[in-house]
C-alpha cells in the first residue's frame, strides 16, 4: 500500500515537471535554444502568489492569475532582451546567456523578496483521497497536479494541432525562413512560445510550493533542471514526450527515494537519463533532428 | 509601369558581393527566366526580393510601392509567393497542413477551401496524399507541394527556384507544365532555372547572370538562338 502512495506521489511529483518541461520543449522546439533560466520563472510565480497572498490578501485564484500574468511578461522580456539580440550568434553564447539569467533571476529574488526562505500556503483546496480504509492517502495537492497538468498537455496539443498559431510554431520550428515565406512573423512566434513557457511555469511554480511549500531564491533551479532531463528524456520538442518524461523522472526520484536512499534518488535520476541517452540518444518520443548546415 | 521593378540591387554576404548592381522587371502576365550558372546570383536575388536577404543598396518595387525593405512576412500579402529551391515544405507534417499554411495570411475561409480544391485539380497526386506525412513524399511529389502551397497565397507574381532540380526528365517536363498552366490562370512568373534550355521555352523573356551581374537580356526566342546563351548554357 505504501507502494502505491509512492507512485502516486511520484506521478504527481512527475506530473510538476512535466509542465515545466514542457516550457522547455517548446521554447527548444521553436526558438532551438535551451532556456535554462526556465526554472527561476517558477521561483519568480511562487513568490508572486505567495507575496499576493500572504502581504497583499488576494484570493488564492487571482493571485495565481497575477503570477501567471506576471511570469509571461518575464518570459517575453526575458527573450526580447537576453535572447533576440542573439538570434544569429552561436548556440554556445546562447547557452550562456540562459544561465547568465538565471543566476540574475536568483539573485534579483534574493534582492527583492529577501534571502530568508518562506512558507508558502498552499492554495489547494481539494480534499483528500482516503483509499483502502485509509491505508492509502492522497492529499489534494498530488490530485491537483496531476489533473492540472493533464489539462495542460490536453489543452497545449489542441492549441498547437488546431489552431493557426499553433501551426504557425510547428512551421517555425521547422524551418523559419519557410515559414516567413508564408506569412508567418517568427519573433511574435517565439515571443507567443515564451509567453506560453512561463504561463506554464507560473502554474508549475504553484502546484510545486503547494506540494513542496519552502520557498527561497533558488527553489526552480533543481526542478527546472530535472524538468529539463525529463524533456530530453521523453524527447525535445515533444509535447506528449514531455509529458511521459516528466512523470518517469518523478516516479523514479520518489520511488528512489523511499526503497533506495533519499540521499541518492537525484543521483538516480541522472543515471536514469545517461542510460537513456546512451540506447536512444533523442528521447523516448524524439524525432531525428537535420542540423542545417 | 512594370508590376516587379528590380533597381540597381547589392546583396553582399559578408565580404562577397554576390550581386553587384541588377535591374530588371517583370510585367504583368510575363514568364520571366533568370538563367545563370552556380553562384551567379539567382538565389539570391530571389531571396532578396522576397526579404529572406537584404539588400545593401537598390531598390525593389512591387506596383510602384518600394518594398526593399519589407520583412518577408510580410511580402506575401503583398502579392508575391515563393517556391524555394530545395521545396523547403514542412516536412512533419501533413501534406494537407502544408496547403493550408500556404494560405496562412488569408482570412477567407470559404474561398480557401474552393483554393485548396483549385491545387488538387493542378496536382491530383496531392489530394491522394493529402493526410501523408510531407516528408514521405517523393521529390516530384515535393516540389508539387511547394508550388501548390505557394499558390495558396493567390499571389499575384510567383518566384520559383529551381522547380526541376533533382527531377527526373519525364517529371521535369510535368512541372514545365504546371508552369505554364499557372500562367495561363493569370500568375505572373519568376523563374530561376539552370535547365536554361526549358526555362527559355516557356519564357517570354529571359535575362542572364553572371557572377551578380546581369551581361545579356531579352526575348526568350531570341536568347535561345544567341550563339554565346547557346555555348554557356544550353550545352550546343
Amino acid at each position: 500500500m505504501a507502494f502505491l502512495e509512492n507512485l502516486i506521489n511520484g506521478i504527481s511529483l512527475g506530473s510538476i515537471y512535466a509542465v515545466i518541461a514542457l516550457g522547455y520543449t517548446l521554447v527548444y522546439g521553436i526558438a532551438k535554444m535551451l532556456n535554462f533560466a526556465h526554472g527561476d520563472v517558477i521561483m519568480v510565480g511562487g513568490y508572486v502568489v505567495f507575496n499576493a497572498i500572504v502581504k497583499a490578501n488576494l484570493n488564492p485564484w487571482v493571485s495565481v492569475a497575477l503570477a501567471v500574468v506576471a511570469c509571461t511578461v518575464l518570459g517575453i522580456t526575458i527573450e526580447k532582451v537576453a535572447y533576440k539580440p542573439l538570434r544569429k550568434a552561436s548556440s554556445l553564447s546562447v547557452l550562456i546567456t540562459a544561465i547568465g539569467v538565471s543566476y540574475f533571476l536568483q539573485n534579483m529574488a534574493l534582492l527583492v523578496f529577501g534571502e530568508k526562505p518562506v512558507t508558502f500556503t498552499s492554495v489547494i483546496d481539494i480534499p483528500k483521497i482516503s483509499l483502502f480504509d485509509g491505508k492509502v492517502v492522497i492529499k489534494g495537492e498530488t490530485t491537483a497536479a496531476i489533473i492540472a497538468s493533464i489539462l495542460i498537455v490536453i489543452g497545449l496539443s489542441l492549441f498547437v494541432n488546431h489552431t493557426q498559431k499553433g501551426r504557425a510554431m510547428l512551421a517555425v520550428s521547422e524551418d523559419k525562413d519557410a515559414a516567413q515565406l508564408m506569412g508567418i512573423n517568427v519573433n511574435s512566434t517565439i515571443s507567443l512560445t515564451f509567453a506560453i513557457g512561463s504561463g506554464l511555469a507560473a502554474i508549475a511554480g504553484v502546484l510545486l510550493c503547494s506540494s513542496y511549500p519552502i520557498l527561497s531564491n533558488t527553489t526552480g533551479a533543481m526542478p527546472g533542471i530535472k524538468a529539463f532531463v525529463a524533456a530530453v528524456l521523453g524527447g525535445i520538442g515533444s509535447i506528449p514526450g514531455a509529458m511521459i518524461g516528466g512523470i518517469t523522472i518523478g516516479v523514479i526520484e520518489i520511488l528512489g527515494r523511499a526503497y533506495i536512499s533519499p540521499q541518492l534518488a537525484d543521483a538516480i535520476v541522472f543515471a536514469v537519463l545517461i542510460l537513456v541517452l546512451m540506447v536512444k540518444p533523442t528521447g523516448i518520443l524524439g524525432k531525428k533532428i537535420n542540423e542545417k548546415v | 509601369m512594370a508590376m516587379l521593378e528590380i533597381k540597381d540591387l547589392c546583396v553582399n554576404y559578408g565580404v562577397i558581393k554576390a550581386l553587384k548592381g541588377i535591374t530588371f522587371e517583370v510585367n504583368e502576365g510575363e514568364v520571366i527566366a533568370l538563367i545563370g550558372a552556380n553562384g551567379a546570383g539567382k538565389t539570391t536575388t530571389l531571396h532578396t526580393i522576397t526579404g529572406l536577404l537584404s539588400a545593401k543598396s537598390g531598390s525593389i518595387i512591387l506596383d510602384g510601392k518600394d518594398i526593399t525593405k519589407t520583412a518577408a512576412h510580410k511580402i506575401v500579402k503583398m502579392g508575391i509567393a515563393h517556391v524555394p529551391e530545395g521545396r523547403r515544405i514542412f516536412q512533419n507534417l501533413t501534406v494537407l497542413d502544408n496547403i493550408r499554411l500556404g494560405a496562412f495570411t488569408r482570412k477567407d475561409k470559404d474561398s480557401i477551401a474552393q483554393d485548396i480544391e483549385k491545387v488538387y485539380k493542378l496536382f491530383p497526386r496531392l489530394e491522394e496524399r493529402k493526410t501523408q506525412i510531407a516528408g514521405t513524399l517523393s521529390g516530384g511529389e515535393q516540389q508539387m507541394l511547394a508550388m501548390g502551397r505557394a499558390l495558396m497565397s493567390k499571389p499575384r507574381i510567383v518566384v520559383m527556384d529551381e522547380p526541376s532540380m533533382g527531377l527526373s526528365p519525364i517529371l521535369v517536363s510535368e512541372i514545365f507544365n504546371i508552369i505554364e498552366s499557372i500562367r495561363k490562370q493569370g500568375t505572373t512568373v519568376l523563374l530561376v532555372e539552370q535547365n536554361a534550355k526549358k526555362a527559355l521555352s516557356i519564357s517570354d523573356r529571359a535575362y542572364v547572370l553572371e557572377t551578380g551581374k546581369i551581361v545579356l537580356s531579352g526575348k526568350a526566342s531570341d536568347l535561345i538562338n544567341d550563339e554565346s546563351v547557346k555555348k554557356a548554357y544550353l550545352g550546343e
